[in-house]
Order: structure tokens, then C-alpha cells, then sequence
């Protein structure tokens, strides 16, 4: 029911707890010494993988020995991909790169960003009473708004996001050309763990048309070895520039839908942060008369993406530096590449929608308010009596958290190590019991190198 | 379930407090997302009032399983005519209060739309009580 792409690998977590502290929806907890998380509350926002200092969190990916499975296997890259490498790197090199590492074809996933703007466009006219309109384009915010704000989900845009339109188009397109359907293999480089578990359990749609993932990090490393293996003398294969429009380079970065939209009145926010303070706002109808809001998980959007080898700054400078040149090929009369797509515009138009999203609220305690309503009533007096210090040691991240664990999950209360001593002090427990309660969420190891003197 | 805030004279930027919180106890008791906001609007506009027009006062919450009751008591002026003042679009917020987006007389009659029950009661000097109530 929940994909995730995020894992956490025992073997090296140390417990340190700091992807708890991060976690915007609260969903990690520590125990048996190490840390795990809570599915119907992770929205794959990767903050968690931002902060561990041993890398114990990874991102899973599918193995790239795939790709040589499919005749006919195509690399969807994003264009942060391209703002991963330095300025005087050309374009058809990196393309090169990509075919010899076993690629039949590369193609552009931000390809469809006009598209996308207009599926966009004409939902928002034939829904002139839902407003304001939230994009779809990052998978964590959908997820988060699911989560945390289900009175919003009517406002997502039911609409294919640029990935699923480009892997839609090339399936078409190849598949015209007589390449039956197996032979070709779709494999989306991702730059964020949202993404990849939105190809994975897809919202609102039975499932996917990509067949594989790899991780922007690693395709990198293995691009620019290449590139440099190839050395300074090598000759392009093709003489290929960037396939995408100005547009379309800039609209995974931050105002990069809003600059086109047709909206009088919309707001571009980036980091999840920014949008849970403007969602709150939002939900209490503090926000008057915005019509479109594109919200992004990353700080700089894309350009700040989990998987993202460059600085979000420099990655963003240095798209704004390609699509520069490629306005200005554009104003020289020249057409995108992008635009061959175009051949298959209603077709994409006509699948662009998807089911609306529902809501999937992590705060509801109980269906059954009546016992939802008992459940916080224990929750809301263990919590009054706890030190509200939020020091994390029962493994919880806040001591409020931890009243809801103790009541909903069942959770021993003598893992809050004030509560211990409390037991302690009035003789109502024993070491034994203690060693028990600290084990639980700090496993058999107890962390203590050497007698202190 | 019984909670109590505070609200401060002139204190716009906790106005929100109140209604805020209550949100997300609604939230977690699963109230249709459609009355949470109702009863957020109503209870926002109503903290507005006592830190725009009085002189502070007190929010009162009771929630059981099947509706929430609301009040907001101040200390303040009072309203003379409380008819006139349910009007849409009828404010005698100050200048400044204006300009800090506030005062479009839209305040009470919003109450109004969005609660089950509505009884404003006010003694002009001594202060002014609504008391809202809206069902699950
Ligand atoms: N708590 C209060 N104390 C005193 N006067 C109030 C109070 N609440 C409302 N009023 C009066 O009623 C008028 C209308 O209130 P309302 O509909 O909220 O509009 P607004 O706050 O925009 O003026 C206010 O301008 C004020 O004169
Ligand atoms: S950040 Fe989380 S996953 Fe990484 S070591 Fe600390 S507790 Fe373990
Ligand atoms: S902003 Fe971009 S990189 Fe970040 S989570 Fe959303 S889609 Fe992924
Ligand atoms: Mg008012």
C-alpha cells in the first residue's frame, strides 16, 4: 500500500536520532538501538538522508544491469541532470556518454513541460470553482498534503506530472515506429526519493509505465567518468544542443511553473518548511484570492534534489546559464527539439488526467470519533505529565508524540527515563525492569565503552 | 475536552492561536475537513474582535464527540447595537487596524455562516461574549 523509496540500514545506523529530530511529519522512531520508519507518515521528502552522518539511509534504486536488458532502453533524464555538470561540458557529450554506457536513446523528461502547463490550463478552466490550484509536479508534496492537510486534496491538480507525459510519449513514439513493447525499457532517472516512489505506487493510477529507476548520483558518477575517460579530443557522435526549451530548463526550479502560468494571483515556495507554515494559512482561509500555487519539497527545487551532486546554487546558476542559451537559439528562429512531441499533443492531452488524490490522514486517531475522542482525552493527560522536554530518549520525537505511541501503539511508558526514576523513587520497579524498558529502544549494546572512574 | 487561551489587546500576531490549535484536535477526533474549517474561521474571526476591538480577553473550548462549543469573552467597549453589527460590511475598526488588512465588517456575519449556533451578548463598557457552537 505505501512505496517507499527511503530505507534504513541497521547495519550502520548508530541511533543518533538526528533523522527523528528532522523529520517533518514525525513518522521516525528509535528502537532496538537503531531507527526505523513509520510508513503511513513518511512522505519520501528525504530530509531524514539529509542529515545522517554515517549514510545509513539510502535511496533504493533498480540495478542498472537492466538496462542492457531492453533493445530499445531509454534514459528519461531530468534537467537537473544537466545542471550537474560544469558549463563547458556540451550537451551532445553528455548524450554520448549516456548511449555508450548502454542506452539506446536519451530523451528529456521537462519535454513535456508545455504540455504539462496545459493539461494544467484546461483543468483550471473547466474547474473555475476550485481554487486555488496546486500543482502536482512534486510528488512530496502531494503526499504531504494527503497526510497533513486532506481538507486541501480537492485542490491538487488531477494531472499527469512531466515524467509520466514524457515516458507516455516515448512508449508512443517508438512503439510507431514498430519497436514492439518489450523491447523497450523506460528508465527514469530520479533526483529525489519522492519521485521514485512515485513511479513506484503511482497516485491515482494502477501502476506506472517506467520500468526502472536509477539514481541521478550514481548515473552521474558513471557519465562524467566517462566523459573524462573520452578525453579533451573527442569527437561528438551527433551534434546535438540541449533538446529542451528555455522554458522547460527552468520549470524544475523554483518559479519555474508560475513564470508561465496564466494565474493572477499565485505564489511559488520552495521547502517543506515554507509550504507547512503557508498550508496552515492556507487550510484556515487566512490566504485570500490565490488562484495557482506551485509548491516544491527542496529548498531551490529541483536544484537542491536529494540525489543532486552539485550545490543547489551552483546547479541552478548553471541551468539559468543553459536556458539562456537556449532562449537565445529560440529568438535565432530556432525550433526546440522538445517540440516533436507536439505530434503527439492530444494524445497526451486526452491521458493527462489522473484519479484525484484522497486523503490519507495520519493525525486521525481513531474512524470512530466517539473513541478517537477517549484516545486523546489519555493521550492529552499522559501528555500534561510528561517533562515536555522532547529530549528523545524513550525513542519518540517529542514527549507529545510519545503519549500518542504509549496510547495508540501500546508503547511501555517506562521507556521515558524521567517516568523510570518516578518508578524508581517510590520502589515500583525493578533493575531488571529498567534494563528492559532502556533495551527496548536502545538495543542489548548499552553504548557504554568502559567503566567511568 | 475542556482548553482555554488567552488573547492580548492589540496582539495580531498571535490572533490565530486559538483557532489553530483547535484545528488540529479536530484533525485527530477525524471531523469532516469541512466543519474543521468552519469552526477555524469562525473562531479566527471571533479572536480578531476581542484583540481588534476590546481589550483582550479569554477563549473557552469544549469538545466532545459530537460538537464543539466556543466562547470569546473580552473586556471592552461592548457593542451598542448588536443588529447593526451582525450587518455585512458594517466596521468601525480604527485606521490602523485597517491597514493592517483587518476591519472589512465581514467579521460577525462570517460567524454567523459558519456555526450552528451564534449568541452574541455585550454590555457596552463592560465587554462582550460570543458563544458559538457547531455539530459533527
Ligand atoms: N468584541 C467586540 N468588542 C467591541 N466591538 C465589537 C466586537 N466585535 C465586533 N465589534 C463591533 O462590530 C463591528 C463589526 O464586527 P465585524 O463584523 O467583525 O467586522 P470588523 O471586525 O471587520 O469591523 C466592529 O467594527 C465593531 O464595531
Ligand atoms: S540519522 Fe537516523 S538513520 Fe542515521 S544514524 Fe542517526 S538514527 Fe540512524
Ligand atoms: S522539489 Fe523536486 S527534487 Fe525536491 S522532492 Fe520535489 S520533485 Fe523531488
Ligand atoms: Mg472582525
Amino acid at each position: 500500500m505505501f512505496v517507499h523509496a527511503l530505507k534504513i540500514d541497521d547495519s550502520k545506523c548508530i541511533g543518533c536520532m538526528r533523522c527523528m529530530k528532522a523529520c517533518p511529519t514525525e513518522a521516525i522512531r528509535i528502537s532496538e538501538g537503531t531507527a526505523s520508519i513509520q510508513e503511513h507518515r513518511c512522505i519520501d521528502c528525504g530530509r531524514c538522508h539529509e542529515v545522517c552522518p554515517v549514510k545509513a539511509i539510502y535511496i533504493n534504486q533498480d540495478d542498472f544491469q537492466m538496462v542492457h536488458e531492453f533493445p530499445h532502453s531509454v534514459a528519461l533524464i531530468p534537467a537537473v541532470f544537466l545542471g550537474q555538470f560544469p558549463e563547458d561540458v556540451r550537451v551532445s557529450r553528455i548524450y554520448d556518454a549516456l548511449i555508450d554506457l548502454g542506452f539506446r536513446h536519451v530523451f528529456e523528461v521537462e519535454s513535456a513541460a508545455g504540455i504539462f502547463a496545459e493539461a494544467k490550463e484546461h483543468y483550471a478552466r473547466e474547474n473555475e470553482d476550485v481554487r486555488p490550484l496546486i500543482s502536482s509536479f512534486c510528488p512530496a508534496i502531494v503526499r504531504l498534503i494527503q497526510i497533513k492537510y486532506p481538507s486541501l486534496v480537492e485542490n491538487i491538480l488531477p494531472i499527469k506530472a512531466p515524467l509520466d507525459l514524457s515516458a507516455m510519449y516515448c512508449l508512443e513514439e517508438l512503439m510507431s515506429r514498430g519497436i514492439p513493447r518489450e523491447e523497450i525499457g523506460l528508465f527514469y532517472v530520479t533526483p529525489c526519493a519522492a519521485k521514485i516512489a512515485a513511479v513506484k505506487a503511482p497516485i491515482g493510477e494502477k501502476r506506472s509505465i517506467i520500468d526502472g529507476v536509477i539514481n541521478m548520483d550514481v548515473l552521474f558518477n558513471r557519465t562524467y567518468r566517462k566523459i573524462k575517460e573520452q578525453g579533451k579530443k573527442y569527437v561528438s557522435k551527433q551534434s546535438r544542443t540541449i533538446n529542451l526549451s528555455s522554458d522547460a530548463i527552468l520549470s524544475t526550479l523554483t518559479n519555474g511553473e508560475r513564470r508561465i502560468c496564466l494565474a493572477k494571483k499565485s505564489y511559488s515556495i520552495d521547502g517543506l518548511q515554507n509550504v507547512m507554515d503557508f498550508l496552515d494559512k492556507l487550510e484556515n482561509d487566512e490566504v485570500e484570492d490565490v488562484e495557482f500555487l506551485e509548491l516544491r519539497a527542496c529548498d531551490q527545487s529541483c536544484a537542491g534534489a536529494l540525489l543532486s551532486y552539485e550545490n543547489r546554487f551552483l546547479c541552478g546558476a548553471r541551468m539559468y546559464a543553459r536556458a539562456r542559451k537556449a532562449a537565445e537559439r529560440e529568438r535565432n528562429g530556432e525550433v526546440p527539439r522538445e517540440r516533436e512531441m507536439d505530434k503527439w499533443k492530444d494524445y497526451l492531452l486526452e491521458n493527462s488526467r489522473v484519479e484525484p488524490p484522497q486523503p490519507r490522514s495520519m493525525f486521525v486517531l481513531d474512524k470512530d470519533r466517539a473513541k478517537a475522542f477517549e484516545k486523546m482525552e489519555r493521550i492529552n493527560k499522559l501528555k500534561a505529565r510528561l517533562p515536555q522536554i522532547d529530549c528523545g530518549l524513550c525513542g519518540a520525537p517529542t514527549c507529545e508524540s510519545f503519549a500518542g505511541d504509549v496510547v495508540i501503539n501500546r508503547i511501555g511508558l517506562s521507556r521515558c527515563i524521567f517516568y523510570q526514576r518516578h518508578l524508581e523513587r517510590k520502589d515500583d520497579i525493578t533493575r531488571q525492569e529498567c534494563i528492559a524498558a532502556m533495551n527496548a529502544v536502545w538495543g542489548k549494546d548499552d553504548r557504554m565503552k568502559d567503566d567511568i572512574d | 475536552m475542556h482548553q482555554e487561551y488567552t488573547v492580548i489587546e492589540g496582539d495580531f500576531v498571535n490572533a490565530g492561536k486559538a483557532s489553530s490549535s483547535v484545528k488540529k484536535t479536530l484533525k485527530q477526533l477525524n471531523v469532516d475537513p469541512a466543519k474543521v474549517k468552519r469552526v477555524v474561521v469562525a473562531l479566527y474571526e471571533a479572536e480578531v474582535n476581542a484583540i481588534a476591538h476590546a481589550y483582550g480577553g479569554k477563549v473557552l473550548v469544549d469538545i466532545d464527540s459530537d460538537k464543539i462549543h466556543m466562547v470569546v469573552a473580552d473586556k471592552g467597549p461592548g457593542i451598542p447595537d448588536i443588529a447593526l453589527a451582525m450587518q455585512e460590511g458594517y466596521s468601525t475598526a480604527r485606521p490602523e487596524v485597517r491597514d493592517m488588512g483587518f476591519g472589512a465588517g465581514m467579521g460577525l456575519p462570517n460567524m454567523q455562516k459558519n456555526v450552528d449556533k451564534l449568541n452574541v451578548t455585550s454590555e457596552v463598557g463592560v465587554g462582550t461574549t460570543v458563544e458559538m457552537e457547531v455539530n459533527f
